[in-house]
């Protein structure tokens, strides 16, 4: 078995979905993620907030230094996610496309380094 | 028993031995590296005694003895030392990793062409490790340097195995999306070997027959797959009349002025045959709709015994389960020769192909047979800036010479 990184993505200043369109993606999403658990695929996923809320930290010759915003200054985000357990690519691919249905946007599918 | 005739010898065993090892030890690098390691032993030993009676055993014997002994080097590391306790000897001269039925290298092809990679990557993987090419000469022939195809591949080779990309044989289920790129990734090195991009030769033979024992292959190991039979019978169509593409000059001749007693009689009869194959199964495709196109063409023994109506028929058939603008082009194409420059004229209209140089050079005909010239020089001036091979660039401005002295000539006579 391998993991998965599937990534789903947020393009800074695209329209905010239709408000009547959230709630069915919402149910859409709940409905993958237990079949995921079902499946015993599921590894861990969350949704996060947008990037423009975000924070970054480095350590400069010992000093702590904060900045406001995120790290990539591209202008698509990830946006949410899940970690996932398959066979092999097929197997997660087929997973991703029902992903991308459920939360109606491309995703990413990105291999973990395996355990050593 | 030269060097050339031992690459010969080892270029069409390498895949079925490396597929064999890819499938023994999960691992393509580990696999490639003992093939690599075993055709340099035996350049020493068949140089010295002679290609033995089974080379491919040979081979395959050699190698998966020198993939145990690598992998049991580095059995340090945990994973590799699982994988040695499960290692056997060789147990008889017979190898079990023969890959008789083919399997093994049906399942590498799908690995080579799986989606996840990109399209050079798909071509360049099928190159060196389905048809045995070595890194240099898969460089050589796409122009790339081969620092490049070497980066290439090996970025390819980490993502199949970061990724898991799997090493099995589609499901019938899966066939319908996993087949059609396979199939492409032939037809495409046969194409560029058939017109050769941004080069001073027209044919690079090489890649040709690269292709076509690809097909062959693809043929052997899907022998219920109509379209890959109709794949192989269109590439040798095509391929019959190389002969007759160029003059003694190197100068570029269409198909309709080529002399016809140039064609491969042989390679024609093998693609007809193939043709009646595969239509017979009735399940056509694209590769069979081109494939009996072609051989319409093969039947005719002059340009103007071409049966158009049968080829427009078929063209009619291929629109109708692929409907892209290249068949309506080529179906344009057909109607002019049988209703007329006007009407073929009529049906180039609305086709989205303004960066297809075989578009322009269409139109440019049917207009310089109209007599409306200047607008067929116009449509040239295109076809030549989309054009890359030196040889239909030669071509298409001979062309357009002509019909620059015609046009000289009406204005003068005007």
């Amino acid at each position: 078995m391998a993991q998965y990184l599937l990534s789903v993505f947020m393009v800074e200043g695209a329209p905010a979905p239709d408000p009547e369109i959230i709630p069915v993606m919402q149910a859409q999403v709940g409905a993958f993620n237990q079949k995921l658990q079902d499946e015993g695929a599921w590894v861990f996923a969350g949704g996060l907030f947008p990037a423009e809320l975000a924070s970054v930290v480095r350590t400069d010759s010992g000093q702590r230094l904060v900045t406001d915003g995120p790290f990539s200054e591209a202008k698509e985000h990830i946006g949410g996610f899940w970690v996932i357990e398959a066979p092999d690519l097929d197997a997660a691919l087929a997973l991703a496309d029902e992903g991308s249905r459920a939360c109606m946007g491309p995703v990413e599918v990105r291999p973990f380094q395996p355990n050593e | 028993m030269t060097d050339d005739d031992i690459t010969v010898v080892f270029r069409h065993e390498s895949g079925r031995v490396l597929a064999g090892l890819v499938r023994r030890f999960g691992d393509i690098d580990v696999a490639e590296e003992a093939v690599q390691e075993a055709f340099l032993i035996a350049i020493e030993h068949w140089r010295r005694d002679g290609i033995p009676p089974n080379p491919a055993g040979w081979i395959t014997t050699t190698a998966r003895n020198r993939a145990i002994d690598r992998v049991r080097r580095e059995s340090s590391r945990q994973e590799r030392s699982v994988a040695a306790m499960h290692l056997r000897p060789p147990a008889s001269d017979q190898p079990e990793d023969l890959d008789p039925v083919g399997d093994d290298r049906l399942r590498l092809v799908f690995t080579c062409c799986h989606p996840a990679l990109e399209l050079p990557a798909q071509i360049a993987l099928t190159l060196r490790l389905i048809a045995g090419l070595q890194t240099a000469e898969i460089a050589r022939a796409f122009l790339v340097p081969e620092t490049t195809m070497a980066q290439r591949l090996v970025r390819a080779k980490r993502k199949i195995a970061a990724n898991k990309i799997p090493y099995r044989i589609p499901t019938d289920g899966e066939l319908p999306d996993r087949l059609p790129p396979v199939l492409a990734v032939v037809y495409l090195i046969f194409n560029e070997g058939h017109t050769a991009t941004d080069a001073d030769t027209l044919v690079r033979t090489d890649l040709c027959n690269e292709a076509i024992r690809l097909g062959r292959l693809l043929v052997t190991l899907m022998p219920d797959e109509p379209e890959a039979i109709g794949l192989l019978a269109l590439m040798l169509l095509i391929h019959a009349r190389t002969p007759a593409r160029q003059d003694a000059q190197g100068n570029l001749v269409l198909l309709a002025d080529q002399d016809r007693t140039r064609w491969n009689r042989d390679t024609i009869d093998e693609g007809h045959a193939l043709v009646r194959q595969c239509l017979r199964r009735n399940h056509p495709g694209p590769y069979q709709f081109q494939a009996a196109i072609n051989a319409v063409h093969a039947d005719a023994a002059h340009f103007d015994a071409t049966d158009w109506s049968q080829i427009i028929t078929l063209y009619d058939q291929y629109y109708a389960v692929d409907p892209n603008p290249i068949v309506a082009l080529n179906r344009a194409i057909a109607i002019g020769e049988r209703d007329g420059p006007a009407a073929g004229l009529r049906q180039l209209d609305n086709l989205a192909l303004d960066n297809y140089p075989y578009y322009h050079a269409t139109r440019a005909d049917f207009l310089q047979r109209l007599e409306r010239l200047d607008e067929a020089n116009a449509a040239l001036d295109t076809a030549i800036a989309l054009t890359t091979n030196r040889i239909e660039r030669r071509h298409l401005t001979d062309q357009q010479t002509k019909i620059r002295n015609r046009r000289l000539g009406t204005m003068n006579g005007a």
